[in-house]
């Protein structure tokens, strides 16, 4: 079948390329592109760890094609954090409230973690599972991801994280 | 998992999606939203020689208000339904429906008439758009034809739209000043409804005036309880009496026996659904 040509912006980047229609957004990006920080996890539309943001919203780029996405702008876990290296204040969160154990959900519940402080800056717990719903972790049992996601939300609207809460193992 | 390889057009018209479909005959799929379409070909369940992406025909998008009905356009994602002010103010049932397909990521992508072309039994918005009393554009050759929800689902993953046919907008009757609830039995996050009740009610005087009902998976397609809808009226909102009102809501209906639960534990599910739906919509 004949390859498509398509221009997707992703971290900030014009990138133009020929893909086969079937690609999926997810292998254009790892395979193609080379950004192996977003990850396949189920490859069914489950777990999340594949989660990007399609002009600014989340997705589940296991289920995309890269056609699908020619023209509109694709960020990943490799573009948020500062050009200098500082971690975002989301990856911080994660990192400093030991939010992650194995890692491999990781780059997609802060993708989906940032999708949330998008509608709400300041999120209660119960808000914070509900949209994490489409995120699946098989090693921390959530809570410090919960905490993570309210000190990250917190730090972005330019507070400090609560120290008790971000610092609980 | 990778689909198997198809010719792939993203036409910008509907006139251009049309001629696709004609021309592609049996071999097309019509892709929107994707999130049912895309795991259905990672399985290779199905092969299509062409896929016609709708997804960058404009006309095909959005919320509008067209004097007594709300136009929803068939490439509408959920999240933009279940945000959407006028559907709060006027269809408060799909905003509750809406909101819970899948998860937030689905609900980004996935889109309404999608959903509702897909007719998957256990999917959340076939039922309100029953009970709402919706009635579908299809587009095809011969032009515009409008089909009423009780004519749209045929069966199990059927619609009344054609091979060489798209849906373009779903039409909702406003009920302006009705509350509604969506009550969804899952075991899990994320899941399927086990079963679910779409009801949407307006109150007067402390008193059920109208009331409309859509139960999911409990058959083939949805189910609208016309029995129960007249029982609730007049009623206090109250559990007992509502309890009693919706008592025969699965007279009648063939729900599925599998793992997740009998036929009988269904029937018993959408009685207490639809007590706490009735009661929940009216206090809201």
């Amino acid at each position: 079948m004949a390859k498509k040509p398509i221009t997707v912006t992703v971290d900030g980047v014009s990138c133009t390329d020929d893909v086969e229609p079937r690609t999926l957004l997810v292998q254009y990006l790892r395979d193609q592109l080379g950004k192996t920080g977003t990850l396949v996890g189920c490859d069914t539309t489950n777990c999340g760890a594949c989660t990007v943001h399609l002009d600014g919203r989340s997705v589940k780029s296991c289920t995309m094609f890269a056609v699908q996405a020619d023209g509109h702008a694709v960020t990943t876990i490799e573009g948020i954090a500062s050009d200098d290296g500082a971690l975002h204040p989301m990856q911080q969160a994660f990192h400093d409230s030991h939010a992650l154990q194995c890692g491999f959900c990781t780059p997609g519940m802060i993708m989906q973690s940032l999708d949330i402080v998008t509608e709400h800056p300041d999120p209660d717990e119960a808000t914070v599972r509900e949209n994490l719903e489409g995120n699946l972790c098989r090693c921390t049992g959530y809570q410090n991801i919960v905490k993570a996601v309210q000190a990250g939300a917190r730090q972005m609207a330019g507070g400090t994280p609560d120290a008790t809460e971000a610092g609980a193992a | 998992m990778i689909p198997t390889a198809f010719e792939y057009e993203s036409p910008t018209t509907v006139e251009d999606a049309l001629r696709l479909l004609a021309e592609g005959g049996e071999d097309v799929k019509v892709l929107a939203g994707g999130q049912s379409l895309i795991p259905v070909l990672k399985l290779r369940l199905a092969g299509p020689e062409l896929i016609v992406d709708l997804g960058r025909i404009e006309g095909l998008r959005g919320v509008r208000e067209d004097g007594d009905a709300l136009v929803i356009g068939a490439t509408t994602p959920h999240h933009e339904v279940a945000t959407s002010a006028l559907v709060r103010e006027h269809a408060a049932l799909l905003v509750e429906a809406a909101g819970t397909v899948a998860d937030p990521q689905v609900r980004h992508r996935g889109t309404f008439g999608g959903a509702l072309v897909h007719a998957d039994p256990a999917g959340d918005l076939p039922a309100p758009a029953l009970a709402l009393g919706a009635s579908f554009e299809i587009a095809g050759p011969a032009g515009v034809r409008t089909v009423a929800a009780e004519d749209f689902f045929v069966d199990l993953f059927t619609t009344a739209v054609g091979e060489d046919e798209i849906l373009t907008a779903v039409r909702v009757p406003k009920r302006t000043g009705w509350t509604a609830a969506y009550e969804k039995f899952v075991r899990v996050a994320q899941q399927w409804s086990i079963v679910a009740v779409a009801a949407t009610v307006r109150v007067e005087d402390g008193v059920i005036a109208d009331a409309r009902l859509g139960l999911t998976n409990m058959g083939s397609t949805p189910i609208r309880p016309a029995a129960v809808e007249q029982n609730l009226v007049g009623l206090a909102p109250v559990g007992e009496a509502v309890e009693g009102a919706v008592a025969d809501v699965a007279a009648g209906t063939t729900p599925p026996d599998d793992l997740n639960g009998t036929a009988d534990y269904r029937r018993h599910l959408a009685r207490v659904l639809a007590r706490r739906a009735v009661v929940r919509a009216a206090g809201a």
